[in-house]
């Protein structure tokens, strides 16, 4: 992360440099400042939401009860996390909002779970197999409603908005089965080095 | 597809009614408990900030230099070899950085070639088998305070490659 950091930064300045663009990129680098600070004025209310009802769902013993009939599947992709650990109640529920195309209700989840992973962590400072693997199912999962594509076609005049609806599935359940698989090799060979 | 439309309709009301009722149930005073929840959901939201400003100006400087134009130019040559047309080449640098920003080139391409499209059907694909990777790694490890992420984000970016050549072969194959 520290080199894709400095190389954005370097390269950017770099380019700026022969395109003339400084007073650019001093504009850029200020607006993402600004910008960072308005995704969190719309995220924070949202996280404040989720992680309530979650706590909820966390006291009520519900999030152990979905993680227990994960048991099976977490086996395999989390060999690391206990069987009825909460990071696995809060996993799923980002995994669902997430197939669901929900995203604003899937981050809280998220974090949840990357909190409860960080607890089972034993480096603070380095991420664990688990939390790469969770991420890995993360960004490549399946949406079954592309909602916001759907809603996009369908204002720019398309004859049939959800047309697309299969072959996104299609797509993201290759890409997904892909990301998993690789995840799952790159830990073995990590493990099979000793690391 | 009516059904998956009104399971999304109704996923969040459904879960706002059920889990504390649930709650209440098993006799958690759930209130309480949700106030507890939100309190961590603003220190988590807090804790982000830094992470996201780094990553948002060294992505915004990258933008506005001319870079991502560059590297688009540099690329080309491998993704036009692969099948895939000049357009939605802004799309695939754009879509692992920022979620707002690949919506931006999806609407623009949508609104110059028409949804129905080969480039329009093909840029709706793409943007719905891929994720915005960047961001979700630096949200997610920036919560918990993680700074080396090892290789999260080697398979985060081979998943959105994958995830790209799979909309091509998807979309030629259902709409050609």
């Amino acid at each position: 992360m520290n080199i894709i950091w400095l190389g954005l930064i370097l390269i950017g300045v770099a380019v700026a440099a022969f395109t003339g663009r400084a007073s650019a990129v001093t504009d850029a680098a200020f607006a993402g400042g600004k910008l960072a600070i308005e995704t969190i004025i719309g995220l924070a209310g949202l996280m404040a939401l989720w992680m309530g009802i979650m706590k909820i769902a966390e006291k009520s013993g519900l999030m152990e009860g979905i993680a227990y009939l994960l048991k099976p599947v977490v086996r395999v992709l989390f060999p690391s996390v206990p069987g009825e650990h909460p990071a696995i109640g809060a996993m799923l529920m980002n995994i669902s909002a997430n197939m669901l195309g929900l995203g604003s209700a899937a981050t809280p989840f998220g974090l949840k779970a990357m909190q409860e992973l960080q607890e089972l962590n034993p480096d603070k400072e380095t991420a664990s197999e688990a939390m790469c693997t969770f991420l890995t199912l993360n960004t490549a999962s399946i949406t079954l409603v592309p909602g916001t594509i759907i809603a996009l076609r369908a204002t720019y005049g398309s004859a049939n908005p959800a047309e697309i609806v299969a072959a996104t599935l299609l797509a993201s359940l290759v890409a997904g089965i892909v990301a998993v698989v690789m995840d799952y090799f790159v830990r073995t060979y990590n493990r099979l080095r000793g690391r | 597809m009516s059904l998956l439309d009104s399971v999304s309709l109704w996923a969040v009301p459904a879960m706002l009614a059920l889990i504390p009722l649930w709650g209440a149930i098993r006799k958690v005073k759930v209130y309480e408990a949700f106030v507890e929840g939100a309190e961590e959901g603003l220190e988590v939201a807090v804790k982000i900030i830094p992470f996201l400003i780094g990553m948002l100006m060294a992505l915004s400087i990258f933008r506005a230099s001319g870079a991502m134009e560059l590297l688009a130019q540099a690329i080309s040559p491998v993704t036009s070899a692969l099948g895939f047309p000049s357009e939605v080449l802004p799309l695939m640098i754009v879509r692992p950085l920022s979620g707002a920003g690949a919506l931006g080139v999806t609407a623009d391409l949508l609104k110059t070639h028409t949804p129905d499209s080969y480039i329009g059907r093909l840029a709706s694909i793409m943007q719905g088998s891929t994720d915005t990777t960047f961001y979700v790694l630096t949200v997610y490890f920036g919560a918990v305070g993680v700074r080396k992420i090892r290789y999260a984000a080697g398979i985060g970016l081979a998943a959105d490659i994958v995830g790209f050549l799979a909309a091509l072969y998807a979309c030629d194959w259902f709409f050609r």
